[in-house]
């Protein structure tokens, strides 16, 4: 196992690479440069031609990517143009709001989508199995930013149940420990603020999980009716095994392999979701942030962000591939 | 076992899962057919999609207006909330320039229907050769082989693993807002899922006993790929494009929405038109609701024949 | 089993169900006690996050409109007016030249950190901003500082502007004496930006030392400016927490304020950045009011009985015209069919906020400067037609370039704006190719170096002096427009070194009947930018120059 996390590790390094110098020959064609982004409408030639200066943006490509290599061996991601603070510190301000998001989302997605799409195959053809197929179609052909708005326009504009915008009410109290607000607020004992957070979480998580519910409802219906005609299924039944048991142990437990793939592959779509759930519920992530630096041609958050993606994704899929190894012995990696 | 079989393994795992694949090539589709006839879900689909593309093609010459004709723009005033919903002139009333609404969605099916073609084709195309070359690579090309496909699917992995939407606003960003730019961000965005799907599919079809068969008969590799291993991995790739029509027409919304989408004001399209209304939903919700229904229908349309066509291409998950 | 199966469905969907709507009551129930007492924080919502606490880094209105409710300059508008008023400085003289500037200083005025002001304090900021160094001296940290008083003790980038600063002298504890080398239309209008408001002298240490971590090849913000705690001026109000994952920056009464106490103990500002989300988080009672509203929205929310002021009108709204890049534009007779294509009032009639006006000059009819007699140029398709027929280009094809996702305060809906605008020019038989770009950084680049024949731009002024707007575009030769005409460019110049108002008001009128007899561009019009409040709130004297001032604020 340790072996398997070490080679993927160093597997990472020329892809970072890689990859690092088709961001900035990608970031050289992007037009225009920050100091616009800076100034507006006031911005004159020749701020323009100072403000990229100063940002040492006259430089040839190979310079800046130099600097930049230099200054990621000194952990140093640089520092954003639009806000003027480390990039570093920016995304330890803003990744906290949209993981929260995404796994609340991811929660809501597999609490109600794994036992949904179970029962959906276990009662094939039944009104709960009509009901959940044609529910999960018609969710993922709903844009995520229409659904989002309804969902605000109904809850938090009509019947004012949820908060309509941002991660806390004005007011709360709350003390700034990891930037997760919830956990914040469950490790200083300020619940009411975990609650709050909590509360402002629930609709845009419920409009971010629309898609992966539609896809984990198929996706385990799907698989269960698969395994639950296989062999040792139906071994495992004639043996006189309790429903319950086979049910649980071979079933689920099989049935839940391509699931755990799917939930890894739909880290990806989360962060998509994120940019227009963030934006309709101006959710202070990192989803709404990435998407300002494109326009504001940030360039060092795009390349740090777009490294950390990269990053994140090959330590998720290590983790899948661990999982994996959990729930089926037959692939466990020793 | 060692690691790399054991990953190895987890991947194919997956992607056969995602694709179930039986292997013979002309007989299946020829049942798979058949048992779509007899599906409600691919009818249902089907007809939705007749539907969208008689609209798509006759819209613009049965339209009652201009759709860009500022015809009644003394009658609507924006500034003042004040709108002309339906009425016998104007079956879906006037939008917040006084055009009229019903003319432009007619003629916005026809570019909603272009930006998803489109759109699929450049992600299949693009896809289906890197997919391909990596498929060919990893069954056929041995250890080397196996190297070149590791590097390709490392980098695909990247790019599905990039956001999205993201992707697409930056490729937007580079080429200006265009329609070509829309089509173009959002076929990108779908190569990593057509190459992913007929490599694994392909992989999956290597090991089967009429490549091998064909192998030790001495047949040409390339002969080999191209005649037997492409033909049937096909099914989960078309399937896909199907479904990725109804991704890209949403995908099109979104960008639309966050400010990228077509430019041209000349041409009505469902999403730009959807992302304007919103601002007036308050005064005139329908503004918002036509384009909006269009938008989610035609999107079902292609779901459900895509979802009727996996599964009529695998028996086990008949519904 | 049937049974089991859809008990346990039917216990999670309970659970679910029960989850929901417990935390939804919980926090009604909140919001419910809350209101039962006195309000004592009034929310308002902006469109973007401010870039720092520190004015004078800064040069948009999103951050102003938070420090200037903690930071005064030496002179103020007037609540709600564009007249000059004292500010910290009671009264204020100026020489006949306009060079040796003297403020009388209120006495009695405490700093948020309990310093005193007095005239040392006056001078060390200025100092303080003449001295800056590195990072300091781009554009994108000190704009207003450039704008107003040219470069720095020692500029750095030899395309940095000449200083115009001479210095800053204490005359006595309450004469602060300010020296520039040349007399600028920008003054005394400068003074009173936010931007050059009056910071405690302790922070100013405080502040000096920090400068020193600014790092070569970026533009860092110090860490001063991004959280609260240093920065301290005069306001009624002062900042105490900056929460930016929450976009939320709260300010508390001042209680040692010289003037009128704030009315509300709490002010909070939060970001909300589209138009319907802050339209929406008002009518969910999220927020106690916001700025920019959608023209569309302001009927709608009036109606529902939201408090809807209107702001006098303080900018200017107009298509460019970039001669140099569609040479038919050199010709009068084209720039005048165009002018003449566009229905403005039609615009106005439909698309602008209420109290917008059409524009006749590249002015607002508020400021001093403003002229009667400038040449007209009234929607007449016939007449236009004729124009272009006169100048032969009949076929005219124009490259018309509007932005996209961006609303400005003199353009609510540019795409919009944009429509109209074309359907009016083809009709005058102009073939019109439309071009849309993200306004940041795309339109803006593209503008500026005058790549777009037709543009729609526009400006709003930051203080009452003429100059800040036509001086903005027609001083000299300007990519932008892309024409050189010295008769134009003599007219705009002639008053901006005059030292005396009256004298400059009388030079700017006759730059605005030379301007619009050459007629570089379209003047479309001038409108307010919408400010709405809640029902229950005695909203603060609206500002055209969107400088209000919440301590006025109070609920019913």
């Amino acid at each position: 196992m340790l072996r398997l996390v070490v080679r993927r590790l160093l597997q990472l390094i020329p892809t970072l690479l890689g990859l690092s110098v088709l961001l900035f020959l990608w970031l050289n064609r992007l037009p225009g440069g920050p100091a616009s982004a800076i100034l507006g409408e006031k911005a004159t030639e020749a701020d323009v031609v100072r403000i990229n200066r100063a940002l040492g943006l006259d430089q040839p490509v190979h310079v800046q990517y130099w600097r930049f290599l230099k200054r990621i061996f000194e952990l140093d991601l640089g520092t954003s143009t639009q806000t003027g603070q480390p990039v570093w510190d920016e995304f330890v301000l803003r990744f906290p709001a949209t993981v929260e998001l995404s796994l609340l989302a991811i929660l809501i997605a597999v609490a109600v989508g794994v036992p949904l799409g179970y029962f959906a195959a276990r009662n094939r053809g039944g009104w709960l199995d009509v009901t959940a197929v044609s529910g999960s179609l018609v969710g993922i052909c709903i844009p995520v930013f229409f659904l989002a708005l309804i969902l605000k326009g109904i809850f938090a504009v009509k019947l004012g149940i949820f908060p309509s915008y941002g991660r806390l009410s004005t007011g709360i109290n709350a003390t700034d420990v990891t930037g997760f607000a919830v956990l914040d607020g469950i490790l200083t004992g300020e619940f009411d603020a975990s609650l709050d957070a909590l509360h402002h979480l629930i609709l845009p998580s419920v409009a971010l999980a629309s898609i992966p519910l539609a896809v984990i409802v198929r996706m385990t219906r799907a698989s269960v009716l698969e395994v639950q005609d296989e062999d040792y299924v139906r071994t495992a039944e004639s043996k006189g095994l309790k429903r319950s048991v086979v049910r649980g142990r071979h079933v689920l437990r099989n049935a839940m392999l391509p699931v755990v793939t799917a939930v890894g592959l739909l880290t990806g779509s989360l962060l998509s979701g994120a940019v227009l759930t963030e934006s309709v519920f101006t959710f202070g992530g990192i989803g709404s942030f990435i998407w300002t630096a494109i326009n504001g041609r940030d360039y060092p958050v795009l390349v740090g962000f777009i490294m950390f993606i990269a990053l994140t994704y090959v330590l998720i899929n290590l983790l899948v591939d661990l999982a994996y190894s959990l729930i089926d012995p037959r692939v466990r990696v020793h | 076992m060692s690691v790399a079989t054991k990953t190895d393994k987890i991947q194919r795992l997956a992607e056969l899962a995602a694709t179930k694949e039986t292997a013979t090539g002309a007989s299946l589709w020829r049942e798979a057919f058949r048992r779509l006839k007899h599906s409600k879900m691919a009818i249902i689909g089907a007809v939705i999609i007749a539907l969208f593309i008689v609209l798509a093609i006759v819209g613009p010459y049965i339209a009652p207006y201009s759709p860009t004709a500022q015809t009644w723009r003394g009658e609507v005033f924006p500034n003042r909330g004040e709108f002309v919903g339906a009425r016998g002139e104007n079956w879906f009333g006037l939008d917040h320039l006084g055009r009229d609404l019903f003319s432009r969605f007619l003629v916005g099916a026809r570019q909603t229907l272009l930006v998803g073609i489109v759109a699929t084709t450049i992600g299949l195309i693009i896809g289906f050769v890197i997919g391909g070359l990596a498929g060919a690579f990893a069954t056929l090309g041995g250890d080397t082989g196996k190297r070149i496909d590791s590097v390709i699917m490392r980098f695909i992995d990247i790019m599905l693993a990039m956001p999205s939407l993201l992707l697409a606003v930056s490729i937007a960003a580079v080429m200006g807002q265009s329609l070509t730019a829309v089509m173009i961000a959002v076929g990108v965005v779908q190569i990593p899922v057509f190459a992913r799907l007929l490599r694994g599919s392909m992989l999956a079809q290597g090991t089967s006993d009429y490549v091998l068969a064909a192998q030790s008969l001495g047949l040409r590799k390339r002969r080999i790929v191209l005649s037997q291993v492409i033909p049937n991995s096909l099914s989960p790739v078309i399937v896909q494009a199907t479904l990725s029509l109804a991704t890209a027409i949403i995908e099109a919304a979104a960008l639309s929405y966050l400010g990228l989408g077509n430019p041209d004001p000349a041409i009505p399209e469902w999403g730009v038109m959807l992302t304007q209304a919103q601002r007036f939903f308050d005064n005139a919700p329908m503004m918002a609701v036509y384009p909006a229904v269009g938008i989610i229908i035609t999107a079902l349309g292609f779901t459900l024949l895509g979802e009727a066509m996996r599964e009529a291409l695998d028996p086990k998950l008949r519904g | 089993m049937r049974i089991t199966k859809s008990r346990v469905a039917r216990a999670i969907t309970a659970a679910v169900a029960v989850g929901l709507i417990a935390t939804g009551c919980s926090s009604e129930r909140d919001t419910d006690n809350k209101s039962d007492g006195k309000k004592d924080t009034f929310v308002f919502a902006g469109a973007g996050d401010p870039a720092s606490l520190d004015p004078a880094l800064a040069s948009d209105g999103e951050t102003f409109r938070v420090t200037r409710q903690a930071f005064e300059a030496l002179l103020e508008h007037e609540s709600g007016g564009t007249d000059l008023v004292g500010g910290l400085a009671e009264t204020w003289s100026s020489n006949d030249k306009g060079t040796v500037w003297t403020f009388n200083l209120r006495k009695g005025v405490k700093f948020h950190d309990g310093e005193e002001l007095n005239a040392a304090a006056v001078c060390a900021n200025y100092d303080h901003w003449f001295n800056w160094t590195g990072t300091y001296q781009s554009s994108a940290v000190s704009y207003y500082w450039q704008t107003i008083l040219g470069g720095f003790a020692k500029n750095e980038d030899k395309e940095a502007p000449e200083a115009n600063y001479k210095s800053c002298t204490a005359k006595d504890e309450n004469t602060a004496v300010i020296e520039v080398k040349e007399p600028s239309a920008n003054l005394p209008g400068g003074f009173s930006l936010n931007a050059l408001a009056i910071h405690s002298p302790k922070a100013i240490k405080e502040y000096e030392k920090q400068e020193a971590t600014a790092k070569g090849d970026a533009i860092t913000y110090p860490k001063y400016s991004q959280e609260a705690g240093t920065v301290a001026g005069t306001g009624p109000y002062k900042i105490v927490k900056w929460n930016k994952g929450n976009k939320e920056v709260t300010l508390e009464r001042f209680d040692d304020y010289w003037g009128e106490k704030a009315k509300i103990k709490n002010l909070v500002f939060r970001t909300i950045d589209t138009e319907e989300g802050r339209r929406q988080a008002l009518q969910a009672g999220d927020i106690d009011g916001y700025d920019l509203v959608a023209p569309a929205d302001v009927k709608t929310l009036e109606k529902q009985g939201y408090v809807v002021p209107t702001r006098g009108v303080f900018n200017l709204f107009y298509v460019g015209m970039s001669q140099g890049a569609n040479k038919a534009l050199k010709k009068k007779e084209v720039r005048q069919a165009i002018a003449q294509a566009i229905d403005k009032e039609n615009l106005v009639k439909t698309q602008l906020p209420e109290g917008g006006k059409v524009a006749d000059q590249f002015m607002p009819d508020t400021i001093a400067g403003y002229s009667k007699k400038v040449a007209q140029y009234p929607y007449d398709t016939a007449k236009a037609k004729d124009l272009l027929k006169k100048a032969g280009e009949q076929k005219l094809q124009i490259e018309f370039c509007y932005p996209t996702e961006v609303t400005r305060p003199y353009m609510p809906a540019p795409q919009d704006l944009f429509e109209l605008m074309k359907a009016d020019l083809e009709k005058a038989g102009i073939t019109v190719k439309p071009k849309a770009m993200k306004w940041n950084p795309d339109y803006i680049d593209a503008v500026q170096v005058g790549s777009c024949a037709l543009h729609l731009m526009g400006w709003t002024g930051d203080f009452n002096d003429g100059y800040n707007f036509i001086g903005t575009w027609f001083a000299g030769f300007d990519k932008q427009w892309g024409f050189k005409d010295k008769k134009v460019f003599d007219a705009v110049n002639a008053g901006s070194k005059m030292g005396k108002a009256e004298e400059r008001t009388a030079a700017y009128e006759k730059a605005n009947e030379v301007i619009m007899d050459y007629l570089p561009g379209v003047p479309v019009s001038s409108s307010p930018p919408a400010i709405v409040f809640g029902k229950n709130v005695n909203p603060p004297n609206v500002s055209p120059l969107t400088q209000e001032i919440f301590a006025e604020t109070s609920f019913k």
